[in-house]
């Protein structure tokens, strides 16, 4: 190369792209399991305490999930989730855990700014996109199952 | 077009000071700080509180050490990631220094370094204070998500330094002194993944470099040591594959983004970054070796990733930068021991 004068962009990209290391898939794959099996596990055996406590599969199931939403809000809040997440990857963050992670943290972070400008304005920063798009898609969702449903029927 | 300075006067790093963390003293420059707080805190009670703390620290630190009052500094100059420079003018608005806020992201303490040193050469001042710094937690706020969010990096991103350096710089001889100056220009190589600065800025620390070898008539071989802000390993390994293919010779080169962290076992991916990583290298390890007479010469290169957390979200790439300081030890007047 005689002339380096300018570094093409694109021939630059590609290069660089392509001698980064990827993340580690077949390790972030293995930890993901054992970490959300684990959690599962243990949702599922708070699930059937519940169930022995109120008899109810339906309200056994519901304060299953709230304890696990509130284990990885109090975690997240000791400065432990992040650190297990780095670890477990989709594993912490796919299951409910992530979503109370995903609300607890920009929570904590903007409690600098006060509760009203921080918190208030802050909380849906990260799970802001899942929510709107959860709850737009499953009205369109509905929109089609109503079709269908008027169509077949 | 680029030029390449060299003062006409004496210019010379007198005393330095770095402040860090508890991730920065248990890495392997740790015990050469001259101030770590645990807590990362530095006895605030919000991040850029407290990153304007460890400034504020750190030329404290600088001026004890030398005995010197802050009516004897005529400036300091001094920058940080956040915006506005926040860190900076609230860390430093006590002191009743005349300041100038800078901003060149990462390789913001070798623009204090350069701005300084054209100010004292120029006559106009006897002595500036240059001030740099980042914390980890007040930049993942700005530029990736909240401190407590769980997610995972990529192999080749880089983990933010939490501290700072200061360093004093006198219009006179002195045991450091510096001998050359390049002022870089801004590189677009095309990379916009955030997750890839040390790419983004390898570029820019190549042109940098092949640019003073070729206008300041030095060759690599007459410094004891090539250095570059935070490439990173991603970044150095480019750098050097770059250098190669031009036929420019970096075997004496290192990264502070390298020797701040122990990248085996501190979950740091690529290394260390931020405006404090190689101002806290520098100030910690690098100069007091050069004020010991242990290292001669060092090209001292700090990279700059100009990004912002919005132009990444509007698709635009990275920018990269890198300045230049050539610093110079003056072994023939040097009396101070050798350490181990």
């Amino acid at each position: 190369m005689q002339d380096q004068k300018d570094i093409k962009k694109t021939t630059y990209k590609d290069y660089a792209e392509k001698r980064a290391s990827p993340s580690p898939l077949i390790r972030d794959t293995f930890l993901a399991f054992i970490f959300g099996g684990a959690l599962c596990v243990a949702g599922q055996g708070l699930t059937a305490l519940c169930l022995a406590w109120t008899g109810s599969e339906k309200t056994a199931g519901t304060l299953a999930s709230l304890a696990l939403i509130a284990i990885a809000s109090i975690l997240t809040g000791f400065g432990v989730f992040d650190k297990a997440a780095r670890y477990g990857g989709a594993g912490m963050l796919v299951p409910i855990t992530g979503f109370s992670n995903a609300m607890t943290s920009p929570a904590i972070d903007a409690k600098s700014e006060g509760w009203v400008l921080g918190v208030g304005a802050k909380i849906f920063n990260v799970a802001g996109p899942v929510i709107l798009y959860g709850t737009l898609s499953s009205a369109v969702y509905g929109l089609i199952y109503y079709v269908l449903k008027t169509i077949i029927l | 077009m680029v030029r390449t300075v060299r003062p006409e006067h004496p210019v010379s790093v007198t005393v330095t000071a770095a402040v860090g963390g508890k991730k920065e003293w248990n890495g392997p420059l740790g015990a050469r700080f001259d101030y770590i707080d645990e807590s990362d805190r530095f006895g605030k009670k919000t991040w850029e509180q407290s990153e304007a703390e460890s400034q504020a620290i750190a030329l404290r630190l600088a001026l004890n050490k030398s005995s010197l009052r802050e009516t004897d500094l005529d400036a300091v100059v001094a920058g940080d990631l956040l915006n506005q420079c926040s860190s900076s003018s609230y860390g430093l608005m006590n002191f009743r220094i005349p300041f100038l806020g800078i901003f060149g992201a990462c390789s913001t303490p070798a623009e204090g370094l350069l701005i300084s040193t054209l100010m004292l050469d120029g006559g106009h001042y006897r002595r500036i204070g240059v001030v740099s710094s980042s914390h980890f937690c007040s930049a993942e706020r700005q530029f990736r998500a909240p401190v407590e969010y769980g997610g995972q990096r990529p192999p080749t991103a880089q983990w933010t330094v939490t501290g700072a350096g200061a360093f004093i710089l006198e219009n006179a001889p002195g045991r450091v002194q510096i001998d050359g100056l390049q002022i870089g220009r801004i590189v677009d190589a095309g990379i916009d993944d955030p997750g890839n600065m040390g790419a983004a800025m390898a570029p820019a620390a190549f042109e940098a470099f092949r640019d003073f070898f070729e206008f300041s008539g030095k060759k690599p071989a007459d410094y004891d040591l090539i250095l570059t802000g935070d490439l990173g390993a991603e970044g150095s390994a480019i750098l050097k594959e770059l250098a190669l293919r031009a036929g420019i010779d970096l075997k004496r080169h290192n990264d502070c983004g390298l020797m701040i962290y122990d990248r085996a076992t501190q979950d740091v991916q690529s290394g260390g970054s931020g405006c404090g990583c190689s101002a806290a290298v520098m100030a910690s390890y690098i100069l007091p070796q050069m004020f010991e007479g242990n290292v001669g010469s060092v090209l001292y290169a700090a990279t700059g990733a100009l990004m912002s957390a919005d132009a990444v979200k509007q698709g635009l790439c990275i920018p990269g930068i890198a300045h230049i300081v050539s610093l110079k030890a003056d072994m023939k007047n040097n009396r101070g021991e050798r350490a181990q």
